[in-house]
């Protein structure tokens, strides 16, 4: 019998699929409406001092024919006085008792924290979500991502917000950072009891070709927007993986927020070593209805993996996930085509020749357009079978016997890299290239 | 049968002559050029007879580069926007697209590349302009695809061109002579006029050229005159009865049609005579003119037929039926036609034979000869050294598109005895560069 309820932090939930905080929690309307959906938890639209918006708020990235493949975003936290939303969350709590409402939460001064911490408490929150995230407007207030940049600074607020907190504590990390790990360590050792990430990416996400000003456009002018949405997805797992693998951050729960949008992607984040997922830009295209699809997604994968519960596999990738020096330099593998399978595009043979190895030939007799992998000159870079658009038709095959691991940490240990300019052990030396006039015999 | 009801005004003809490939709006064109694969050495580009860049204009239309997107068109084929809609497509670049072999269905070129020109005519957008003036004049024989992708290409090189036109509308058999469901009269006339607009050519209508004096005229006038004359009226059978009123060719139907559309009155009962793309037009033509009865007739079995089977399919669907094998002896009929009286046909020792113990009559009270053009040999005869094979076509190089006299080049339905307008477009464009560097030597 599965069962996906989790126990995060102390914040119990029936499922691990929550709303991030953001606009789809704006309002006790929108959550009863997920929840009735089948959301687990939400994390309200952050709290603190109510601003004034602007209007024209998001902006996108579409992808040829998909829209938002990434999203950007400059509304602020709530503009809704603190009283409303207070009378909301306790609404929300009566109707739903079981499941996690978080209070995210952005203010200035301690005395605000204390205050702010007993209104949610008394609310009947679940839990605190700490706002360090933000990276637009907010920051320029030095709150959000402002905080989130200084790990001394986040320490202390996280300090002070335990002190005063009796319900547990989720610290809200921001990406815009060289080492996720800092902001991290900092959160951990100011006491959180657990971490989000990631809010979103400082990014513009376009320019009017007219106005000359960025997207979203407010009578004329921009501003640094927050990315998000699919896109972000590789840069969240990325710093997922940093946290989990941490030998203390890893201690605590790990809620784990990008582009989540899919049943395979709250896998692979769980993966990774979150018990809890945060989305927001896939229920702000598709709407609440989207949990559906992973929750169906998630159960089917566990059925088959023969998991009880998401901890049976939470973190399972984390030991696969390691540094390039400890890759095995024995490896091998070389592209192979589907003749009955390919179309004839021949993408694979340009993105080859003019993108990578030169490792694709095509036929002297222009009728037959299936191409040919050169062997020899195949270094296994994954690039045909990345763009050829039939459905496993290009796949890699392993050549080597699996007898030899041999990796660059283990070479250097043994003194056998190449340290000279012109070393007889560079790894490309005597490999196939084209002479550069080849490139121009096309000329005659 | 009777599956359409005779169109009495426009509204009921638009009806009855839905357009098969209808103008795409932005959303459908965006969503369909993002799913071009921008092939590398693309198989569309081959399989196009003018090779328009498939792919690049694709890419331009999806980042909103249409005007871009309908330069790389015209820069290929002057008939871009003719061409997108009455273009075979499913034998061409859409039959060529690699999704085929995946069962998924293929891009819709030539809805896009209709769409893209459509809007480039529409906003009359300046993408093009003649070239600074060389002081030569070419003379053109047709305004039909051909010469008016002649007198285009011309134009740009800085010739000046004059367009000798034998009937009152510019553009040949595409308004003349291409069913009406797949472009409209005003389609074909806009992008003429677009053309015209911004390069400049002459048109002289209700000019035709026949008598050797103003051959001589020509010659003395121009430094090069290039022949797009097509393939003339359709010719005569030599049957019993072919002189009977309402016995007419497929050419001049179809012309009559598109000219009176609604107005015009197609009887009840409709024989076409012949097995080609243009005897599948006048056949369905005929039904959605709400004639109660179409019998396409062909000499030989189905598969025999030059028509493509996407035209024959078209054709039953609009409720023609067909007899195979069966050959026309004689026209019946007081005066009027009544009927056709025909011979079953069969194959003896791999010839196709006649036999007259089977005949019967079917009756009618139309009938339309779509058995071929009679070909402009009369006019060539005027030409001094023109060479024609012994189809009645002109012989021209394969590359330059130039005559046996020098003076002449030639494209279209004259050189090929008939194919598409997308050939036509190719000739016309080629021919120019012809002349050019004939001229230039």
């Amino acid at each position: 019998m599965i069962d996906l309820s989790i126990n995060f932090a102390g914040i119990k939930s029936p499922n691990p699929f929550w709303l991030a905080s953001a606009p789809p929690t704006n309002s006790g309307y929108q959550i009863m409406k997920a929840f009735d959906t089948g959301w687990g938890g939400a994390v309200w639209k952050t709290l603190g001092v109510p601003v004034v918006n602007v209007s024209s708020r998001y902006g996108s990235v579409n992808y040829r024919g998909t829209k938002m493949m990434g999203f950007n975003n400059i509304e602020l936290i709530t503009d809704r006085p603190l009283a409303d939303n207070l009378r909301e969350i306790e609404e929300v709590k009566k109707y739903f008792p079981d499941h996690a409402v978080i209070a995210s939460l952005m203010v200035e001064s301690r005395a605000e924290w204390e205050q702010i911490i007993k209104d949610v408490e008394n609310a009947g929150a679940d839990g605190i979500e700490l706002n360090f995230g933000c990276p637009h407007g907010m920051c320029e207030r030095g709150m959000g991502s402002a905080v989130g940049q200084e790990p001394e600074v986040l320490k202390t607020i996280v300090g002070w917000v335990k002190e005063a907190a009796n319900i547990p504590v989720i610290t809200k990390l921001s990406p815009n950072i060289s080492h996720i790990t800092d902001p991290g360590l900092a959160a951990v050792q100011g006491g959180t009891d657990s971490i989000s990430l990631i809010n979103t990416i400082k990014s513009i996400v376009g320019i009017d070709l007219d106005s000359y000003a960025p997207y979203p456009i407010v009578d004329g002018k921009g501003t640094n927007g927050g990315y998000c949405g699919p896109a972000v997805k590789p840069i969240a797992m990325h710093m997922l993986k940093d946290l989990a693998q941490h030998p203390e951050i890893g201690k605590v729960p790990l809620s784990g927020i990008g582009g989540i949008e899919t049943w395979r992607d709250v896998v692979e984040f769980i993966l990774l070593g979150a018990t809890s997922v945060q989305v927001c830009t896939a229920v702000m295209h598709y709407g609440f209805g989207i949990v559906r699809e992973m929750e169906a997604g998630l159960r089917q994968f566990m059925e088959e993996k023969n998991y009880q519960t998401i901890y049976d596999f939470a973190g399972k990738a984390l030991p696969n996930v390691t540094e390039w020096k400890h890759l095995n330099l024995k490896h091998k593998v070389v592209a192979e085509i589907n003749a009955d399978k390919c179309i004839g595009c021949d993408l694979c043979y340009i993105a080859c020749d003019d993108g990578a190895h030169q490792a694709i030939a095509l036929s002297d007799d222009p009728a037959i357009r299936i191409p040919s992998i050169i062997e020899a000159n195949c270094v296994g870079c994954n690039l045909c079978s990345l763009v050829c658009p039939v459905e496993d038709c290009i796949t890699m095959v392993k050549r080597d016997d699996g007898k030899e691991n041999v990796t660059w940490y283990e070479r250097t240990e043994n003194d056998d890299i190449p340290v000279t300019f012109d070393d007889d052990r560079a790894g490309g030396k005597g490999h196939f290239v084209p002479t550069p006039q080849d490139a121009l015999k096309h000329r005659k | 049968m009777a599956e359409y009801k005779r169109p009495t005004t426009k509204e009921e003809f638009d009806k009855n002559f839905k357009q098969k490939k209808p103008l795409m709006n932005d959303t459908e064109a965006y969503y369909e050029a993002s799913r071009c694969l921008f092939c590398y050495d693309a198989p569309c580009v081959q399989a196009c007879p003018t090779h328009i860049d498939i792919p690049l204009f694709i890419k331009q239309i999806h980042t909103d580069n249409v005007t871009g997107a309908s330069k790389t068109i015209f820069a290929a084929n002057w008939l871009g926007n003719a061409c997108g809609v009455v273009c075979p497509t499913g034998v061409l670049c859409e039959g060529a697209c690699v999704y085929n072999h995946q069962d998924v269905p293929p891009i819709q070129i030539g809805r896009l590349q209709n769409y893209a020109t459509n809007t480039t005519i529409s906003e009359d957008k300046v993408i093009f302009k003649a070239g600074k003036s060389n002081g030569k004049k070419a003379a053109v024989l047709g305004s039909g695809p051909a010469g008016i992708a002649f007198a285009s290409e011309a134009r740009t090189m800085g010739y000046e061109v004059d367009i000798y036109e034998a009937k009152s509308l510019p553009s040949g058999l595409n308004v003349h002579g291409v069913a009406p469901y797949k472009i409209t009269n005003e389609e074909v006339l806009s992008e003429i006029e677009y053309l015209q607009k911004h390069l400049g050519f002459n048109i002289k209508y209700n000019s035709a050229i026949d008598s050797k004096e103003q051959i001589k005229k020509l010659e003395h006038n121009y430094d090069a005159i290039f022949l797009g004359v097509g393939l003339g009226n359709t010719r005569t059978l030599g049957l019993e009865g072919e002189d009977k009123a309402n016995v007419v060719g497929a050419v001049e139907f179809i012309e009559e049609l598109r000219k009176k559309q609604h107005k015009m009155k197609v009887p009840q009962k409709v024989v076409v005579l012949g097995g080609g793309n243009t005897a599948m037009d006048a056949a369905s033509e005929s039904a959605r003119m709400g004639a109660k009865k179409v019998v396409l007739a062909y000499r030989n079995s189905k598969e025999k037929m030059g028509a493509y089977g996407f035209e024959y399919d078209l054709a039953i669907s609009a409720g023609v039926d067909s007899l195979f094998h069966v050959t026309p002896l004689e026209i019946v009929g007081n005066g009027k036609v009544e009927g056709v009286k025909f011979a079953k046909t069969e194959i003896v020792e791999g010839k196709l034979k006649t036999n007259m113990k089977n005949t019967f009559v079917v009756r009618c009270d139309l009938v339309i000869k779509a058995t071929g053009q009679a070909k402009m040999g009369r006019l060539f005869k005027l030409i001094d050294n023109l060479d024609i094979d012994n189809r009645t076509v002109i012989k021209v190089n394969a590359e330059t598109f130039q005559t046996s006299n020098p003076k002449y080049f030639a494209g279209g339905d004259a050189i090929n005895g008939g194919a598409e307008v997308v050939n036509a477009a190719y000739d016309g464009k080629m021919a120019a560069r012809g002349m050019h560097n004939y001229l230039n030597k």
